[in-house]
Order: C-alpha cells, then structure tokens, then sequence
C-alpha cells in the first residue's frame, strides 16, 4: 500500500488521564493509562474496526483521534496533517472532513433541537466559520436530501428527538455526520444500543452509504460478529494497546494472539449445533487495572499461553504474513 | 411430558395504566417450565420478557401495573391467588431471580454477608453462625476466591463480573427449584459472559435447578437452553425445542431474526438481512397480528385478527396466520 492511500495515521499514541487521591491535599497519584502506545493507519475507502472489551481504550483512542481529548503524546496524521500539534484553525478545517457518530442516540441528540435543526447545525457552524458557504435554500435542500440519504422521510424535520425510536435517532446521528461531506466517519459502538433487528438495519445503512459516498470509517464495537461484518480490517485492543491486526477474514479463521483467540471462543453463535461442539477458551480472572506502567506483556495475568519470556518484556506489534500483525512472543 | 411440569403459566396478562391508554406489556403469554430444564424467554426491548417474568413472582408494580388475567401454577398452587405472606416464603427461596445490573441490585451499604445471610436465616431457619457458613460455601461454589475474606466486602469492592457471581450465590443458595435470570450477562463483557453463562450452567445442573433466561441475544440461547419461548409486542409468538427452531423457524419474526444476527464464521460479503419497521407500540394496539407492518407475508386476515396457536408436527408451537390449524 502507498502512502498516498493512507487517510489516517496514529503513531504511538498514548493518553494517561491523571488521578488524585482525594484527600485534603488532592495530590496526584498517577495516571490511567488508558491508551497507552497505539499505533495503526487507516486506507481510504476501508473501514477499520476496532474491538476489545470495555476499558480497553477503544473509545478514547478514537476521541483522542477527534482530538477531544488532547494526547498525552504521539501523533495523529489526518492527510498528512498532524492534528495534535494543529493550530485551532487548521483542526477547524480538519474537523469538517472528520466526523463522529456516537453509541447512545438518546444523550448524543439536544432534546430541545428538531431534527432539522440538528442536521443542519454543523452548516451553520462552519458557515460562521467562513469555511463553508450555505445559503438557506441550500441548507433545507441539504438537510432534505441527508434525510433521504438515511431512510427518513423529510416530514419529520420539525420533529424533536423524543418522538423518534432508538433507530430513527441513530439515523438523525448519521445524517448530522454526513452533513459537511466528511470523508473519515468515527463511530463509536454506534449499534450496541440498538435492538437486534434495528441494529441490521443501521449496520445496512452505514454499508450503503460507504459504497455510495467512498465513506471511511473507522469503527468501534464490542461486538465481535458485528465488527466482522462492517470490518475490511479488524485491530483488537486491550488495556491500551492494540494486541493483533488483520483483514476481517484473517483474524476470524486464524486469529493468532491468544486474547484473539480467546474473545472469539467466547462470542456466541446463534445456531445450537455448532455454539454446542465449540471449545471455549474461558480466560481466568478480570482485565487488571491500566493504573501501572507495565514491563511485562499487557495480556500476561490472564494469558492460558504465558511464557517466562512474556514477563521479561513487552512484545512488539509485528507483520506475521500479508497486513496480519501480532504482538506476542508465541509467533517471533 | 406434562407430568413433570413445575411451572405453568397460563394466559398470562399484565397492562399498565398509563396517560395515553393502556399498555399491554404482556397480553396472554403461556408456557409449561420442566423439572431441570433450560427455558430461553428472548425478544427485543419492549417486548415482555421481563414484566412476563416479575408477574410470575407477582412483583409488577401497582399501580400503574396490574395482572390483568392468567394463572401461574407452581407446586399444585396459582402463585397469582396467593396472600402476599405465601408469595414471601417462595419468592427468593423456591424461585429466586438473578438482574442484569448487579451493581443496582445488590445493597450497597450492607456487607455480601449481611445480605445473605438474612436470606439463608429466614428461608432455611439456620443460626446466623450456619447461615455464614452456608454463604461462604456457595460463593466458594460460586468461584469467587477467598471466599472466607470476601464475604465481608461491600458490593463495591467487585467487579462487574464478580458481582454477578455473588448474586448468583445469593439466588443459589436456598436451593431454589427454579432460578429466573433476567439478561444476566448483558451488562459483561464477552470473556465475562462466557464464564458466567457456564458458571450457571454448571450449578443449575449439579443442584437440578431449571432456568429461566431471559436475553435477547440468540448466540446465549443456541449454547446453554433446551427450550425457547419468541416474544414480541408482548405475545409469544413461536415456542419450542431450540433445535428445531434455530434449524427450522415457522413464524417470520423468528426467522427475520435468525437472519438478521451476524455471525462471526460467516464471511462478511452477503448484505444482513433487516427486518424492515420497528417494533410496534403496544399502547392502545388493535386486534391484529402485531407484526403484521413488518412482516413479507402478510395477509388481509393479519389486519384484524391475532393469529391462534398451531402445533407443528415438528413440535413448534406458533401464531401466523401462514400456518392454518390443522384438523
């Protein structure tokens, strides 16, 4: 792949958020180091999907990525522009082709906006900006033609987000996305709050407008058959750090690192002769708390795997064979 | 089979005042529970499954809610008939329940000891002493480590796994003859889930306990039920051995839904199939097949009359129109 196709780039990056103990003093004690050394790209026109289980760092990488929350080190190249030492302006610019859409669509929705309104907000802060230029006419056409776009009828623009259902909203949610014409989405778990047959419908939906829009995305999920199915190419996180990287088909047919292998174990299967013959890996314990600089390998006080060689270092994200990448020991 | 039923329900129904009207949240549910057998109750949100499953332990709200007619047999008795002190000394000891959210259902200014003890001490009149015993030996069972040091915790000090864990302790420990789980693992993270799905799989039957688990996740009940009740707009809709209704769903909502669950070994290049629609809403709803908006099949019948329940000769009990009553 050249660079010309990369859109993204995170290199090492790393957010701790610092904690006090509370007393009088408040003094600080340390830091959560809930992303801690990151590093992937995303190609246009593919979607990433980034997985792991909650805790993980998978929604503060991508708010570190929308530069919500300001790095505590690395970089984040957005068409070859870094946006952690950005300037306001350049990030203002940077922002129109970045968008986020988030998980739950009852709190990500200003109850006191009709849906036209919230689609149409993103114009007309960037029109204020001087960056846009969106007469009113073009505004309502604009807002008609997203309504469209995700399967609402433009009826409902002066309705409030308390008459639509949990999929109508997360629509709403997508629409005020794709308001500016961005060219990365950011989703985080935008269907976990959904209901199954709603959540086929969304997942459809996000398809659909890749395809019609060259969309990018990059995509959070716990859910491992719902990141499977939008994913081009899966990273799987856990305690800050991405532990393997593959092409969606790859990492489900020979997931290498053992967390892969056992969070895959674990998904159920809706189809009782095959969920029943699985063999599980049941990982023991709870994921360790992200509290302490580590010098063993992340994964190393649950791994079924561990060697005494994984309490000496931290092993390296490295290419396995074709974009398979792998950071465990087992495979060196 | 009919023999060693321990828990019919039968045409259950509880509605819900409200401002706009009356909501049926569960409209004329039945089904049989079998000694030491797994029964699935699944559908999405809104659908009944849980209000289904605090009217068989008469624990609806009231008001708004009332139970508006049926009949829930357990032990040669209608729980629905009895005085609330009969209720209390089977609520938690023959039939106990385990939530969702541990954190919200555990007390969390009492110690774990505390609170199970004072179930232990009035359903099986043990001494405190015994009691505690009793209680370190379940979360032992339970797989909780040290037991004899956590049992003094507050529930804070757990995890969301291990919360779960004691709860399901707690609801074990009276040797209950039917364990109701109301999504038990969807608040848990997949490697959690897995553990406590087989945690309770393994307990229920050492202690020959049958299960109720309501979920809505359709991978929990392909792995650890026997037998799957659908709801939807507050009917059950299709009910049956799992087998045969995974491997061979009549009523289209079923099969929408099968359909519309990605699955992890199948490859991602066919489109997801989506059942069109939302769910409908269930406050003033007509006579009808609730289903009748989303459904490919649908008829002039499906518009003004709820379908009656067909057995299938391959052992499915459903409410489409598509299958008339075989004579």
């Amino acid at each position: 792949m050249s660079d010309q196709d990369t859109l993204l780039e995170v290199k090492d990056l790393k957010l701790h958020f610092p904690f006090r103990d509370g007393s009088f003093f408040n003094a600080q004690k340390g830091y959560i180091r809930a992303v801690d050394g990151v590093s992937f790209k995303v190609r246009k026109g593919e979607t990433l999907g980034l997985v792991g289980e909650s805790g993980c760092g998978k929604s503060t990488t991508v708010r570190a990525i929308a530069q919500l929350y300001k790095p505590t080190s690395g970089k984040v190249l957005f068409k070859g522009l870094d946006l952690v030492s950005a300037s306001s302006k350049e990030m203002m610019r940077a922002r129109k082709d970045m968008q986020m859409v988030f998980q739950d669509p009852y709190a990500s929705l200003d109850p006191r906006m009709t849906a036209g309104d919230i689609i149409a907000e993103p114009l007309e802060i960037f029109n204020g900006r001087k960056i846009t230029n969106y007469s009113k006419k073009e505004m309502v056409e604009r807002v008609e033609y997203l309504m469209g776009k995700v399967g609402l009828s433009h009826f409902f623009r002066n309705r409030y987000p308390h008459e639509f259902s949990g999929g109508q909203r997360q629509r709403i949610g997508i629409a005020r996305a794709l308001a500016l014409n961005p060219e990365l989405i950011l989703a985080d778990e935008p269907v976990s709050a959904l209901d199954v047959s709603i959540q086929a419908q969304i997942l459809n939906l996000f398809k659909d407008l890749q395809e019609e829009l060259g969309l990018t995305y990059l995509f959070i999920a716990h859910d491992l058959a719902v990141i499977q199915y939008i994913s081009t190419r899966v990273a799987v996180m856990y305690l800050g750090i991405i532990v393997e990287v593959a092409s969606s088909n790859d990492l489900y047919r020979k997931p290498l690192h053992p967390y892969t292998q056992a969070l895959l174990s674990a998904a159920p299967i809706p189809d009782p002769e095959i969920e029943r013959k699985r063999q599980r890996i049941i990982l023991t314990g709870d994921v360790p708390s992200p509290d302490k600089e580590r010098h063993e390998c992340y994964f190393y006080d649950r791994c079924p795997k561990r060697m005494d060689r994984c309490k000496k270092g931290i092993p390296p994200l490295i290419e396995q064979s074709d974009g398979h990448q792998v950071a465990c020991f087992l495979y060196e | 089979m009919t023999d060693n039923v321990i828990l019919r329900v039968k045409d259950l129904k509880t509605y819900f005042k409200l401002d706009d009207g009356i909501l049926k949240a569960v409209d004329g549910v039945s089904f049989d529970l079998h000694a030491g057998e797994t029964l699935a109750i699944v559908g999405e949100s809104g659908s009944g499954k849980s209000v289904t499953n605090l009217s068989i332990m008469n624990l609806v709200q009231s008001p708004p809610g009332w139970i508006a007619g049926g009949e829930v047999w357990f032990n040669g008795k209608d729980i629905l008939k009895m005085p609330p002190e009969e209720i209390r000394t089977i609520r938690g000891n023959k039939i106990s329940m385990i939530f969702q959210d541990p954190m919200t259902s555990l007390n969390p200014f009492l110690r774990i000891s505390t609170q199970m003890i004072e179930t232990i001490v009035l359903h099986q009149g043990l001494s405190k002493k015994d009691a505690k015993d009793k209680a370190i030996e379940m979360l032992k069972m339970a797989g909780i480590p040290a037991a004899e040091k956590r049992v003094d915790n507050y529930p804070h000090q757990f995890s969301g796994g291990m919360r779960q864990r004691v709860m399901i302790a707690m609801a074990l420990s009276c040797n209950p003859e039917i364990l109701i789980a109301d999504e038990p693992t969807s608040a848990l993270d997949v490697t959690i889930q897995a553990q406590i799905l087989d945690l309770i799989g393994d307990l229920t039957a050492r202690l020959g306990t049958a299960v109720i688990m309501i979920t809505h996740s359709l991978g929990v009940v392909a792995g650890m039920c026997d037998t799957v009740c659908v709801m939807y707009a507050g009917r059950v809709v299709e009910q049956g051995p799992v087998g045969t209704l995974f491997s061979n769903p009549k009523h289209p909502y079923t099969k929408g839904l099968i359909k519309s669950v990605p699955w992890l070994d199948k490859t991602n290049d066919q489109r997801l199939y989506s059942i069109t629609g939302q769910p409908p809403n269930v406050i003033n709803l007509p006579e009808c097949c609730p289903f009748y908006p989303r459904c490919e099949f649908v008829k002039e019948v499906c518009r003004n009359t709820y379908p009656a329940t067909v057995h299938t000769a391959d052992g499915l009990d459903v409410s489409c129109w598509l299958y008339p009553e075989e004579h």
